[in-house]
């Protein structure tokens, strides 16, 4: 009794306000700011240049619009569907090995200064993300769409998303084998001067431009049209959606072409940044996962935010760390804001 | 002919049966309320004529037309549109693409619905940009409505309108319903607040214990002693 009143008087316990602190907004932000600016110091106290920094933190900027792509469909995916789509790095892989499969096919045409691939890629791109995008609806229709009907567990959904990304990845190590490949053999890539001493290669300029694109078109179409309205009803509250007539199948339909049409493009864009392997998408998983938590699962804004906030983290970490490391520091990032908060930056407190 | 006719409907949840040979009658242009004690089975009757629950047995006609069995998206197209007590906003859409999101079904500008909305809830019309997520209970609870409004449904289905808002805002909504009715929709109505509801309707059902105890119009059912003994608390 005396207990409760002093606690009335005095608010809640210390340990209590600490975890709320901790747990807030700001707490985030600041601790995410922290661990950049901790990054840059431990960089430069090994003696690396600012300019070096300032360009890896490009280069990140361009990672975090790649894995924006992938984490936006990730969110909606989960958003609308409840699944945590374990299968979708490897759509990423996916697109990255038919854009492959299309060079075969399509004549070489010269690279197109500054960058170092040909107008067929570009064509490629386009062609790309409708049929990725349909590998997605593909994998809803013969597996997720029985689930449903089922009223599976999500724990079932995450096997079955799982499943899917193994029978994807064997289909490309069948295809095109364990080894390393590239879009171009052969072709020079050097690194040109921004500005002020900033190194970066142009083909990586090229796709942050055409990822902040994709991302526009995704705004476009959450904002200001009428299935995009109702992806976002749906992700919301999915049983009100039906119950006010939304075409919830049809809405499944577009979540997934688009969702799949982005992992497609985002698995070209980073496969012409880096090389192919059967595995890349797989490793992408936990940084797209860290960026979906990150920004609030569900939330496509808050997606790209997460996506930003990783590539930037794991590019600047590669100053001093070997760079297979990056999915490991996103998975640090990942923990603390398990620790601290885990509905993410734009939840609410007590929800995800 | 009725609008709305519930005949000899048992449903209930899992093994449990809840309603028992319900019978119940809407006529066009009307505002029927059911009342009854917690537990009664009044949400669950709501439930079962908007096809969120399969009838085991009996039959509910809208119109002519048997929908028992029928789902929800299919009822909403036939002109039925039901607001549940709960979680009945998108709360991360705006005011206004949540009563886009009303008229999903149709195809074409929505403008005329959304002013018609608008008039009827002049305080949607100022915050039409803002989420519902971020708007007070009564403010909710009008955005639920217009949304079930923009169909121009023949009937209209509340569930507890007024449940956890302040008396004031009751009142308004009360005032709203009234208003909503005037406009030629018929309202089937579920309400805890049992005199203000039996004010409001033309007639009235006594639930207990997931059958039909009394009905009657809503005046009569005011002055009725047994129903002031059951319900309305002496």
């Amino acid at each position: 009794m005396a207990k409760a009143l002093a606690r009335r008087a005095h608010g809640p316990r210390p340990s209590a306000r600490l975890r709320r602190a901790l747990g807030s907004r700001t707490a985030l932000v600041v601790l995410l700011v922290a661990l950049l600016f901790g990054l840059w110091l431990l960089a430069g106290a090994q003696g690396v240049t600012g300019q070096r920094l300032l360009s890896l933190a490009v280069r990140g900027v361009m990672l975090g619009g790649v894995l924006a792509l992938g984490a936006i469909g990730l969110t909606l995916i989960f958003g609308v569907l409840r699944i945590p789509n374990f299968a979708h790095g490897d759509l990423m892989t996916w697109g990255a090995y038919l854009a492959l499969f299309g060079l075969t096919l399509l004549p070489a045409g010269p690279p197109l200064a500054p960058f170092s691939f040909g107008a067929e890629l570009l064509v490629l791109l386009v062609l790309v993300v409708p049929l990725v995008g349909f590998t997605g609806y593909l994998l809803d229709r013969l597996v997720f769409r029985r689930l449903r009907a089922r009223r599976a567990p999500s724990v079932i959904l995450a096997m079955a998303a799982l499943g899917g990304a193994f029978l994807l990845r064997s289909v490309i190590y069948l295809g095109w084998g364990a080894d390393f490949r590239n879009y171009y053999t052969g072709r020079p890539r050097p690194a040109v001067e921004l500005f002020a001493g900033i190194r970066v290669r142009p083909d990586q300029l090229f796709i942050l431009g055409l990822a902040l694109l994709f991302i526009f078109l995704v705004y476009l179409l959450l904002e200001r049209t009428k299935m995009g309205k109702a992806m976002r009803a749906t992700a919301d509250n999915a049983d009100l959606a039906r119950i006010t007539g939304i075409d919830t199948e049809g809405v499944i339909r577009w979540t997934w072409l688009i969702g799949g049409g982005l992992a497609g493009a985002g698995g070209v864009m980073y496969a012409l940044d880096t090389q192919l392997r059967p595995e890349m998408g797989w490793w992408l998983m936990l940084p797209l996962f860290a960026s979906v938590i990150l920004g609030t699962i569900g939330n496509a804004y808050g997606a790209l935010v997460g996506a930003l906030v990783i590539g930037l983290v794991w590019q600047m970490s590669t100053a001093f760390l070997n760079p297979a490391y990056g999915p490991g520091v996103a998975f640090v990032v990942l923990i603390l804001v398990l620790l601290f908060r885990p509905q993410g930056i734009f939840g609410k407190p007590g929800g995800a | 002919m009725p609008l709305l006719t519930v005949e000899g409907l048992t449903t209930g949840y899992g093994e449990m049966e809840v309603l028992h040979s319900l019978t119940l009658r809407v006529e066009p242009g009307r505002i029927v309320s059911i009342i009854g004690p917690n537990g009664a089975g009044k949400s669950t009757a709501m439930k079962a004529v908007f096809g969120l629950l399969k009838p085991w047995q009996g039959s509910i006609r809208f119109g002519e037309r048997e929908i028992g069995g029928l789902s929800p998206d299919r009822i909403v197209r036939l002109g039925m549109c039901y607001v549940p007590q709960t979680d009945n906003v998108f709360p991360s859409l705006t005011v206004e693409e949540n009563l886009e999101m009303g008229a999903f079904v149709l195809s074409g500008s929505t403008k005329e619905r959304k002013e018609r909305v608008y008039e009827l809830f002049p305080r949607l019309a100022e915050r039409r940009r803002q989420r519902a997520g971020k708007m007070s209970g009564g403010e909710r609870q009008m955005v639920a409505m217009g949304r079930a409004l923009m169909l121009d449904p023949k009937l209209l289905l509340l569930d507890e309108p007024s449940a956890g808002l302040a008396p004031l805002l009751v009142d308004l909504i009360f005032e709203k319903v009234r208003d909503i009715n005037a406009s030629g929709v018929a309202v089937l109505m579920v309400e805890q607040n049992a005199r203000k509801s039996l004010e409001l309707a033309d007639h009235a059902y006594v639930l207990v214990g997931g059958s039909n105890a009394i009905d009657g119009a809503g005046r009569d059912l005011l002055g009725d002693p047994e129903v002031g003994r059951l319900y309305l608390g002496g």
